[in-house]
């Protein structure tokens, strides 16, 4: 086996970029013969859009096209399926499935969705009780229930579903996990309009939705398991890039004490710099998880990263709402919108106060993350629980 | 080789094989020679510190010449490794005067630059641990007041309060209006008298000079930046004390709430306390890069090092104290005995947060380099 390294890498990169020159050729057909060198995720397998190089050496490709010009494959907008979707795909597909759905979720010609929460489990996704009936003529499943939160539902092609297929078994093992089409009938996307005004959300109904077995991830009742990977690759997505000082909601604020003088006051600026201080610390903290993982010595760092940033984002844009004072009384429009993507920093100072308060909701509660440091990284004993050897159909709800 | 120059540039947070070694080593020791119950011992005896434990942490292990240059007679190491040894004295509170002789007592001879003389003679010996120097300075004194740390002038007569090991010391480097002067501390005309200090592991004195004579080492011009920089690092390898006090609190936490059982089931196991210590973990996580990148920053001379020493101030003292409190509320009763070692923490951790400028102050320093001045 050859070692692919940084020289080869970009050697490569090279002559992608002279085959296909960003200046002439289209942005799908540009990313189409990105992925097909191997050179969309680099640690990926040949012939699935990357190389088997080490996961560190994506930054080596990345800023190569970037200084060429070339487009990037929008990855905010495709958040969902490359964080989510696309590992999951990879470790439990079959090989049908990773040829069908990896390049066009990586080249953003299908947008991804993911269909875990419902309005009766949450933290406790476990206990989820949309239904998977197998139909006995043809193996097809026939899936009915609600799910809530998703985000993108409105622009997706595909989903990734867990729901419950036996209801007999304890709730963690009855579960299996499929790929469920979003234009199939019986998918009804609803938006689920939020506290900002917008609707980022949607609530999905399914009724009836027939989902052949060729679409079903992993075994029958091991979808506890293949969500573990979803829910796994969701936060570590952080750290995979270098933050400059400055770089998240802090820059802002900073930037209107330094141009407004007339705003600034001594409690604020007691805040601001403490303030400051932890949103500096906190970059730091990720940097040094990057350089573990780039050292090949990840550590538990990550599940408290997304902890942090939660609460920094929080009290950051509550402090830019004060410091602007009567600025900080109007807010930009209520009007309902159904945005493409997330987005954390757009808009004005009142919409990112609003928009933070769900940084520590969304991809797990702060406190279900403190459950899972405190019994996870430091050992602590879990709390008694009495749902775990019961079916899942005898629990109370 | 584009990737590889960012990595150049961006400060190392993690610690190297080399540092891991040294930091067994100096663990193992601290184990056998300053466990807790020693440590309880000889705060109460009239001698805080164990001759034979700095002999060993000094010179056998040559800790105390990490900062000096091989020439000089040092092991040529850095701030990254004296760093490790401070986790480890701050993980055991072991009563040792590493930060103020082996880091900021040396730290000002070696930016005075000298390859010769005075200086470089007590650099080798300091770095031999064959003595022990403290910057006669009171202890709560910021890298940026370094001029307020000029209490003695003209001859040598004045009063230093409150200055951190000066009963340890052998010499006493003493900054006047005139300069930086070396100045035995059994010379004629010195007196230095312990007083009673809050935190009893790293006991305190008040030096007096009455027409003592001294060895003057640097002027006035020379000795401000050497005091200054003495300072910063002193300030900037606190942060790794901070940090190894920190975790022995939260280790130790976890262990008793593991083993405590109250309402049948081990106290640990309740989510008000787990997520304390979950908050407590989180934080010196945290503090781990921040104290990492001020010692990463001192040791290759980074223009960001004033920045990235307040920062790591500004933060750690923080932590070490909130570790430190959560350590006494959540042992319970145990915590607030004089024969569990928690208290010893708290002491450090409490005088660890005014010692080389507060939070506040750097806090102030960081309003100044950042460009965000106060209304």
């Amino acid at each position: 086996m050859t070692t692919i390294d940084a020289a080869e890498l970009r050697r490569r990169t090279r002559e992608l970029l002279a085959a296909h020159p960003p200046a002439t050729t289209g942005r799908t057909d540009f990313l189409r013969a990105r992925f097909d060198a191997g050179l969309a995720w680099v640690h990926y397998p040949a012939g699935l859009g990357g190389l088997d190089a080490p996961r560190s050496l994506q930054p080596v490709v990345d800023a190569e096209l970037a200084a060429a010009g070339a487009p990037d494959n929008d990855p905010r907008r495709i958040g969902i399926g490359l964080g989510m979707a696309a590992p999951t795909i990879l470790g439990f597909g079959t090989d049908e499935q990773k040829q069908r759905f990896l390049r066009p979720l990586w080249v953003g010609e299908e947008v991804w969705c993911q269909l875990f929460s419902e309005p009766g489990a949450g933290s406790d996704l476990a206990a989820l009780g949309t239904r998977a009936v197998r139909e006995e003529a043809d193996g097809d499943w026939i899936v009915d229930g609600q799910k809530v939160w998703t985000s993108s539902a409105h622009v997706a092609r595909w989903a990734i579903l867990i729901a419950r297929t036996d209801p007999d078994l304890p709730k963690h093992r009855g579960i299996s996990y499929f790929i469920c089409d979003m234009t199939d009938p019986g998918v009804e996307v609803r938006p689920l309009r939020q506290i900002t005004g917008e609707a980022e959300f949607n609530e999905v109904f399914l009724t009836g939705v027939r989902i052949p077995d060729s679409r079903r991830l992993g075994p029958v009742g091991a979808g506890w398991k293949v969500a573990q990977t979803t829910l796994m690759n969701e936060r570590v997505s952080i750290g995979g890039s270098r933050i400059p000082r400055e770089g998240g909601m802090i820059g802002p604020v900073a930037r209107t004490w330094r141009e407004r003088p007339e705003l600034r006051t001594h409690d604020l600026h007691q805040r601001l710099l403490t303030l400051w201080v932890e949103a500096e610390v906190a970059r730091l903290a990720g940097e040094r998880l990057r350089q573990q993982l780039v050292a090949g010595q990840p550590g538990p760092e990550g599940s408290g990263m997304k902890l942090a940033f939660a609460r920094l984002n929080q009290e950051i844009s509550g402090l830019e709402v004060e410091l602007l004072g009567e600025e900080g009384l109007l807010y930009s429009d209520w009007t309902m919108r159904r945005p493409d993507l997330v987005d954390f920093t757009g808009r004005d100072a009142g919409y990112r106060y609003l928009r933070s308060k769900g940084n520590s909701i969304e991809g797990g509660t702060s406190e279900v993350l403190l459950n899972i440091v405190a019994e996870r990284v430091l050992g602590l004993p879990a709390e008694p629980r009495n749902d775990k050897d019961v079916a899942w159909k005898d629990l109370s709800r | 080789m584009t990737a590889q120059t960012e990595e150049t540039v961006a400060p190392d947070l993690l610690y190297s094989e080399a540092e891991d070694d040294l930091r067994s080593t100096v663990r193992s020791l601290l184990a056998d020679r300053s466990d807790a119950p020693t440590v309880i011992a000889r705060i109460e005896s009239d001698t805080p510190y164990d001759p034979q434990l700095w002999k060993a942490l000094g010179a056998d292990i040559g800790a105390a010449g990490l900062l000096v240059p091989e020439k000089l007679g040092g092991q040529g190491a850095s701030h990254r490794e004296a760093a490790v040894v401070l986790e480890e004295l701050g993980r055991s509170v072991a009563p040792a005067p590493y930060l103020t002789s082996a880091v900021v007592a040396t730290e000002t001879l070696l930016a005075l630059g000298s390859e010769d003389g005075p200086v470089a003679e007590l650099l080798g010996e300091l770095a031999a641990g064959r003595k022990v120097a403290v910057l006669a300075v009171p202890f709560p004194t910021a890298p940026e007041n370094s001029s307020a740390a000029e209490a003695v002038t003209g001859t040598l007569d004045g009063t230093v309060t409150a200055v951190a090991d000066a009963a340890a010391a052998d010499v006493l480097l003493v900054p006047t209006t005139d300069g930086l002067y070396a100045v035995e501390a059994d010379a004629p005309g010195v007196t230095v008298e312990p007083l009673v200090p809050l935190d009893q592991t790293r006991p305190l004195a008040t030096v007096t000079l009455t027409a003592a004579t001294g060895t003057l080492l640097a002027d006035a011009e020379a000795a401000r930046p050497a005091v200054r920089r003495g300072l910063l690092a002193g300030a900037g390898l606190l942060a790794s004390e901070q940090l190894g006090l920190a975790e022995w609190c939260l280790t130790e936490t976890v262990r008793y709430t593991r083993e405590r059982h109250q309402f049948n089931r081990p106290i640990g196991s309740f989510q008000a306390l787990k997520h304390r210590m979950a908050q407590l973990w989180l934080e010196v996580v945290s503090a781990r890069a921040a104290a990492r990148n001020a010692a990463d920053a001192l040791a290759s001379g980074s223009p960001d090092t004033p920045l990235a020493v307040a920062v790591a101030q500004a933060y750690c003292s923080k932590v070490a104290v909130h570790a430190a409190e959560e350590c006494i509320q959540l042992h319970g009763g145990i915590g607030m005995t004089w024969e569990h070692p928690a208290h010893l923490y708290l002491k450090r951790a409490k005088a660890d947060a005014i010692a080389y400028g507060t939070a506040g102050s750097h806090l102030e320093a960081i309003a100044e380099l950042m460009e965000l001045p106060a209304p």
